[in-house]
């Protein structure tokens, strides 16, 4: 039976999922989309910001969102490291394609099972005063876990927005995006500002870590259902460009929710897997394809 | 190696693994050599696609189950024998991967890359919501109680997967020897190029794609026999795709023989680590002589090996 309150339930906590999304799938627009850089581990980088918060919650009581956002320095400095090693060993000599996914895939698995042999296998979960509230408007419930990471990852997405069109080093990154040759000649220096972007990339990674963990348990091996999420967000909002993005998002957040309310949550995995491939054969450059 | 020696060989693994059926008893022995020989069919699968093209494919473990489960649903409908599952299940992930490679192989090489890795979630998901093979409490099944000429099933099946092995060996090799192969390696040098001399690349694409698939499906179609009881989580198992990659890359990509060489070496070292330290420190081991290997050697245990031979010619 087709009723409009469980349907106006599925299209709003769709959308509140899809925030989130914006939030995971923000550092891959910039690594994947901006640069070029096909960073698969990006989910399993979330993964350790979940567990950062997680860590940081349990031991001193803090908040995980403040736990994420101090993270974001050392996320950015690892992330640094993380492109100098892969700007010598491959972008320099060309072997970015087979090598270096399979680097990212390397690195993926090494994240994931060093958190399962230091924490094993069992779901771990943070405590914050909102996570168990629940805001009610007539019969449209926002609860509290799924609203405050929306409303953090809007901040975030609209904060990167903001740094990516209004900066100097975030026009640059764009600069590097549209055309490396004509940069250099300009005297920047295009390794430097992308190991810069691809910091920013992974600092993200520490909130959405953070956010993923407040929506629900996790686990070391969840990352690896973002993989497909993440990938299908930034192909369907055209490679980099964060407004494609947050659309994107948003509209696989109420699609997958659908599908999960309608036909049962086992399902909602698949979904994010057909959006990549119908995109991938039908309009690869995305829905807003630059 | 020459044609005559590289038979003479292949003839030789087998007799020795005939005679090791006869003289050894312990199972252990029998379970150990089929996963590193599962293995090294598997590495030599994806190379057949990463190595010799240079498109990589995240989803072996997801060929892999299919090809067990395609076992298990033929099983629990007929009493269907074995040399009937593996084929049907070569056949059946060779579609597959004929089906994938067409969607995303006319684009860039890294959506292709990207599609198997969440193909593999998403076949997942399927498996999990199809109750008929068990759904995501898994499935058990019974060895049959006739096993030919020898001792056991673990010992027989040991033979099918030399057999396996040993023909992905010949087809990987004589692949890479023949126009195909050449093609292949044109694709992996640059695509643009050889698209431009008239290499018909897609098509070669597909070639490889579909070895690729039936390959890793036929690898899995003798699994539910092998541990006789299966689930969701264990037959997606990462760590099938990360040693379906870790081998060919450590062996050396370019060349066939590099994964025979990384999967019998690394095979036989996490045999050695699981029984002596433990599993999880093996798995991350992998990972890290994954990373290592890509970064310090990217042309593997080959390449290191091709160069001491020139430095020695030219001292």
């Amino acid at each position: 039976m087709f009723s409009a309150d469980l349907f106006a339930n599925a299209v709003v906590s769709g959308l509140l999922l899809g925030g989130f999304y914006a939030a995971v799938a923000i550092g891959l627009a910039i690594v994947f989309g901006q640069l070029d850089i096909v960073n698969i581990a990006h989910p399993a980088f979330i993964i350790a910001g979940a567990y950062t918060a997680y860590i940081f919650n349990t031991t001193f009581g803090f908040d995980p969102i403040l736990v994420g956002v101090a993270a974001m320095p050392v996320f950015f400095a690892v992330g640094v490291v993380i492109y100098r090693i892969y700007y010598a060993a491959f972008e320099r000599t060309g072997q970015e394609s087979l090598s270096g996914l399979a680097f990212f895939f390397g690195l993926m698995f090494i994240i994931e099972v060093s958190l399962i042999l230091v924490y094993g296998v069992d779901y771990r979960l943070v405590s914050a005063g909102y996570s168990a509230q629940t805001l009610a408007f007539g019969f449209v419930d926002l609860p509290g876990r799924m609203l405050i990471p929306f409303l953090v990852a809007m901040t975030l997405t609209g904060a990167v927005w903001l740094y990516l069109s209004r900066t100097f080093m975030g026009r640059a990154i764009q600069a590097v995006a549209q055309d490396r040759g004509a940069l250099q000649l300009m005297g920047a220096d295009p390794v430097r500002i992308k190991q810069w972007a691809f910091g920013i990339g992974i600092a993200t990674a520490a909130v959405a870590g953070a956010l993923l963990i407040i929506i629900g348990p996790v686990e070391p091996s969840v990352g690896r259902q973002y993989i497909g999420r993440a990938f299908a967000i930034v192909v369907l909002g055209g490679m980099g460009s964060i407004q494609g993005m947050l659309i994107a998002a948003l509209a696989l957040g109420v699609v997958e929710n659908m599908v999960s309310t309608f036909y049962g949550p086992s399902w909602a995995p698949a979904v994010a897997f057909g959006v990549l491939l119908a995109t991938l054969a039908f309009r690869p450059s995305g829905l807003f394809g630059r | 190696m020459r044609g005559w020696g590289f038979w003479a060989a292949s003839a030789a693994a087998l007799a020795a693994g005939l005679a090791f059926t006869a003289l050894a008893d312990n199972p252990y022995y029998f379970n150990a050599t089929y996963v590193i020989l599962q293995a090294l069919i598997m590495a030599v699968a994806w190379n057949i696609l990463g190595g010799f093209t240079g498109y990589v494919n995240f989803g072996s473990a997801a060929f892999f189950a299919v090809g067990a489960y395609i076992s298990i649903a033929l099983l629990k409908t007929a009493d269907v024998p074995l040399p009937l599952l593996i084929l049907a299940s070569a056949l059946v992930c060779g579609l597959i991967g004929l089906g994938v490679g067409y969607l995303t192989l006319r684009l860039k090489g890294v959506y292709f890359a990207i599609a198997t890795l969440a193909m593999g979630i998403v076949l997942e998901t399927l498996v999990t919501n199809w109750s008929y093979v068990g759904g995501a409490k898994g499935t058990a099944i019974l060895t049959p109680e006739t096993h030919l000429w020898f001792d056991s099933y673990s010992e027989m099946l040991f033979m099918v997967m030399l057999l396996l092995a040993l023909g992905s060996v010949a087809i990987s090799r004589a692949l890479s020897s023949s126009r195909i192969g050449r093609g292949l390696a044109a694709i992996r040098d640059d695509e643009v190029a050889a698209e431009c001399s008239g290499v018909p690349t897609l098509r070669l694409k597909l070639v490889s794609t579909t070895v690729m698939g039936a390959m890793m499906g036929a690898a899995g179609a003798p699994y539910p026999y092998f541990v006789t009881y299966v689930d969701p989580i264990s037959a997606f198992n990462l760590f099938i795709a990360v040693n379906a990659i870790a081998m060919p890359m450590i062996g050396g990509t370019a060349h066939w023989a590099g994964p025979v060489i990384g999967a019998l070496l690394v095979g036989s070292m996490q045999e050695v680590i699981t029984v002596t330290i433990s599993s999880e420190l093996n798995v991350l081991l992998v990972g890290i002589m994954l990373v290592l290997f890509i970064t310090l050697a990217p042309q593997g245990i080959v390449g290191l090996v091709r160069k001491h031979w020139k430095r020695r010619k030219s001292a």
